[in-house]
C-alpha cells in the first residue's frame, strides 16, 4: 500500500514526495544539500537525526521560521525553505 | 484548555502503546500524547501505514508493532499525535502544544515513555551535510521506503547498523561499506555473558543472519576502525578512517553514523527525578523501581527511556507501569496487580537476559569519547572540545558551570546532542567517572514554543 504522492516546493522548486514524508525528507529528496546556515558560524547544516532531537533541520515552512522540518508532515503545496542564519522575532 | 485524566502516557512507542492499552482496559481514563504524526515510536514508525506488505527482514518487528497499535486502537484510550510536551510539573500538570495551541493536561498518574535516541559521538566533520545517523536514514526507509542508491558508508557499532544494511540491500539500495568501530576486545567481553545470549538464542540467530546476509551481498566490512573523519567543503566528499594506525580515505556522498542508543531522558531529567550512571550501557538513566516508579510521586517511566531494553521488553514494562498506576488509583488492589503482572514479569525475564551480551558486543570504543580539540561538540552553539577542556582548566567542575562559560548546551536542542559527550569529556579531563559529573540541568520548555503558542494557555 504505497502512500499517495504529492507536490511540495523546496526553495521554490517543485518536488514530488510521499504524503508520509516529513518536510526534512522532502528537502533531502530535492537535493538542496544544506537546509540551514548555522546562526553562530554560518556553516552549512542539514538534517541529522530525523526524529526531533538534533534541531539541525530548522527551516522556514509556509513562512514560519525555525520549524523542525523532520517533525512536520508534508502537505500538498507546502513551501519549505532554507533558513539562513538567526531568525528575527515576529 | 485543561484536560484531566487518570493516566497520561507520553510517547507512542511500544512501551507507551502497551501501557495506554493496558490502563484503558483496566478502566482508567487514559490519554496518550506523542510528538510524531503517527503511532509506533521510532522502532514501529509508520507501522499502521504499511498495508499487508511488510518488508522481509523487518517482518517480525512489523507484526509485533502492528499488533500493539491494533490493541491500542481498540482500547478506548485517547490519542493526541503531533503533540509536544514542553513542561512537566511535580503536581502532574503536563503542558503540551500541537504547534499552534498550548494546553495543560492534569493527570493523576503520568508515564514517561519517550524511548531512546542514538548516542551522539562527536567526530571531525560530523556537522557536514551528507553526514547523518543510521537511524535517520532508517526513518526515511520506514516512512517512504527511501534507500540510498549511490552507496552509503555506515560507520560505528550496534545491531542497527546490520539491520539497516540488510534493509537497504533488500530494498535495492547500495551500501559502499561498513566501518566497524567496535574494539576487538568486545567479543571476549561479550562471551562472559554467553548464558544470557543462549537464553535469547533466537535474537542472536537473527542478528547473525542479518550479518551473513550483508556479507553475502559483497558489502565490504572494515573491522577495528579506531578513528573516523568526515571530509568536505560544505558538503561531505570523503570519509577517512584509521585501522591499525594507518589512515585511509574513500570518496563518500552519504556517511551514516551509529554508536548505539541511549535513553531519551530529557523529560525525566526535567523533573529532577533521581538518575544513575549505567556503566554497562555507558549512559544515564532514571532510577525506577520494579514497577517503573520514578523518585517523583505519581510519575513513572517505562521502556528504553528508563534504560535500554529493546522493543519487546519496553512493551512489557509499559504494561507493568499501567498495572501499578491502576493500583495506585485504587482500581485494583496489590494482589490483583501482582496476579496480572505475573505473566508479564515472566515474559520480561525471557527478554532481558541477552542485554549484557549485546551491550558488551556492541560497546562503543572508549577512545571515541575523547575527540580532538578542534571537534565541534555542541552543534547548535558551535562549541569545540577544546573550549570545554579550557573551561575545566579554569576550574569548571561540572557541565552546568561549563555551560555558563561556553554556551555549550544552550542552543535549540537544549543539550540533547552534546550533553552526554560533554560529560564524557569533562570526566576524562578531570579523570573521574561520568557518574560524578552528571548531566546538564534540563529546564522547561523542553522544546521551544512561540510566545503566541504560550499565550493560548490563557484562553482557557
Amino acid at each position: 500500500m504505497a502512500a499517495e504522492r504529492i507536490t511540495v516546493y523546496v526553495d521554490g522548486a517543485a518536488v514530488t514526495v510521499s504524503a508520509n514524508d516529513s518536510a526534512a525528507s522532502a528537502a533531502l529528496q530535492a537535493g538542496i544539500g544544506y537546509t540551514r546556515l548555522s546562526p553562530i558560524t554560518g556553516e552549512k547544516r542539514a538534517p541529522y537525526c530525523m526524529m526531533g532531537v538534533c534541531f539541525e533541520c530548522l527551516m522556514v515552512i509556509d513562512g514560519v521560521p525555525s520549524r523542525q522540518a523532520c517533525m512536520v508532515t508534508v502537505r500538498p503545496g507546502m513551501r519549505i525553505e532554507r533558513q539562513t542564519g538567526a531568525r528575527v522575532l515576529s | 484548555m485543561n484536560v484531566t485524566c487518570d493516566f497520561l502516557v507520553i510517547g507512542a512507542g511500544p512501551a507507551g502503546m502497551a501501557a495506554a492499552a493496558t490502563a484503558a482496559r483496566l478502566g482508567l481514563s487514559t490519554v496518550l500524547v506523542d510528538e510524531q504524526a503517527t503511532l509506533g515510536g521510532q522502532i514501529y514508525r509508520q507501522v499502521e501505514g504499511r498495508g499487508d506488505n511488510p518488508p522481509g527482514v523487518s517482518h517480525l518487528d512489523w507484526e509485533r508493532g502492528a499488533a500493539l497499535a491494533a490493541e491500542f486502537r481498540a482500547s478506548g484510550a485517547a490519542y493526541q499525535s503531533g503533540t509536544q510536551v514542553w513542561q512537566l510539573d511535580k503536581d502532574r500538570k503536563v503542558y503540551v502544544t500541537d504547534g499552534t495551541k498550548a494546553a495543560c493536561i492534569v493527570a493523576r498518574r503520568v508515564l514517561i515513555a519517550t524511548g531512546a535516541m542514538e548516542r551522539p559521538v562527536p567526530l571531525p566533520g560530523w556537522t557536514l551535510p551528507g553526514v547523518m545517523t543510521v537511524g535517520a536514514a532508517q526513518i526515511r526507509y520506514k516512512t517512504s521506503q527511501w534507500v540510498p542508491q549511490d552507496g552509503a558508508w555506515l560507520a560505528g557499532s550496534g545491531p542497527l547498523v546490520w539491520l539497516y544494511a540488510a534493509q537497504v540491500l533488500e530494498a535495492g539500495g547500495r551500501i559502499a561499506g561498513i566501518l566497524d568501530t567496535a574494539p576487538p576486545t568486545n567479543t571476549a567481553r561479550a562471551l562472559r555473558h554467553t548464558m544470557g545470549a543462549l537464553r535469547n538464542w533466537a535474537t542472536v540467530q537473527r542478528g547473525r543472519a542479518l550479518q551473513q546476509r550483508v556479507r553475502a551481498a559483497g558489502v565490504a566490512v572494515y573491522k577495528n576502525v579506531s578513528a573516523l573523519e568526515a571530509k568536505g567543503d560544505g558538503q561531505l566528499s570523503a570519509v577517512r578512517y584509521c585501522i591499525n594506525g594507518q589512515w585511509h580515505e574513500k570518496p563518500a556522498s552519504l556517511l551514516l553514523l551509529h554508536q548505539g542508543v541511549v535513553p531519551h531522558a530529557h523529560a525525566t531529567l526535567s523533573l529532577d527525578a533521581a538518575h544513575r550512571w549505567d556503566e554497562r550501557q555507558r549512559c544515564f538513566a532514571p532510577v525506577v523501581d520494579a514497577w517503573g516508579n520514578l523518585s517523583v510521586d505519581g510519575y513513572a517511566a517505562a521502556g528504553d527511556c528508563a534504560g535500554i531494553v529493546g522493543a519487546e521488553a519496553s512493551a512489557l514494562q509499559g504494561r507493568l507501569a499501567a498495572l501499578e498506576g491502576a493500583r495506585a488509583l485504587g482500581v485494583i488492589d496489590a494482589t490483583q496487580r501482582d496476579a496480572q503482572a505475573a505473566p508479564v514479569r515472566a515474559a520480561l525475564s525471557r527478554h532481558l537476559p541477552i542485554r549484557p551480551f549485546l551491550d558488551a558486543l556492541f560497546a562503543p570504543r572508549a577512545s571515541l569519547f575523547e575527540p580532538a580539540d578542534d571537534v565541534l561538540v555542541c552543534r547548535c552553539e558551535s562549541v569545540t572540545a577544546r573550549q570545554i577542556r579550557d573551561a575545566v582548566a579554569l576550574g569548571c567542575v561540572g557541565p552546568n558551570q561549563m555551560k555558563a562559560y561556553t554556551r555549550c548546551g544552550m542552543g535549540p536542542c537544549q543539550g540533547r546532542m552534546c550533553g552526554l559527550a560533554a560529560t564524557e569529556i569533562i570526566a576524562r579531563t578531570r579523570n573521574v567517572s561520568p557518574s560524578e559529573i552528571g548531566l546538564f540541568h534540563v529546564r522547561p520548555p523542553l522544546k521551544p514554543l512561540s510566545l503566541s503558542e504560550f499565550a493560548t494557555l490563557a484562553e482557557g
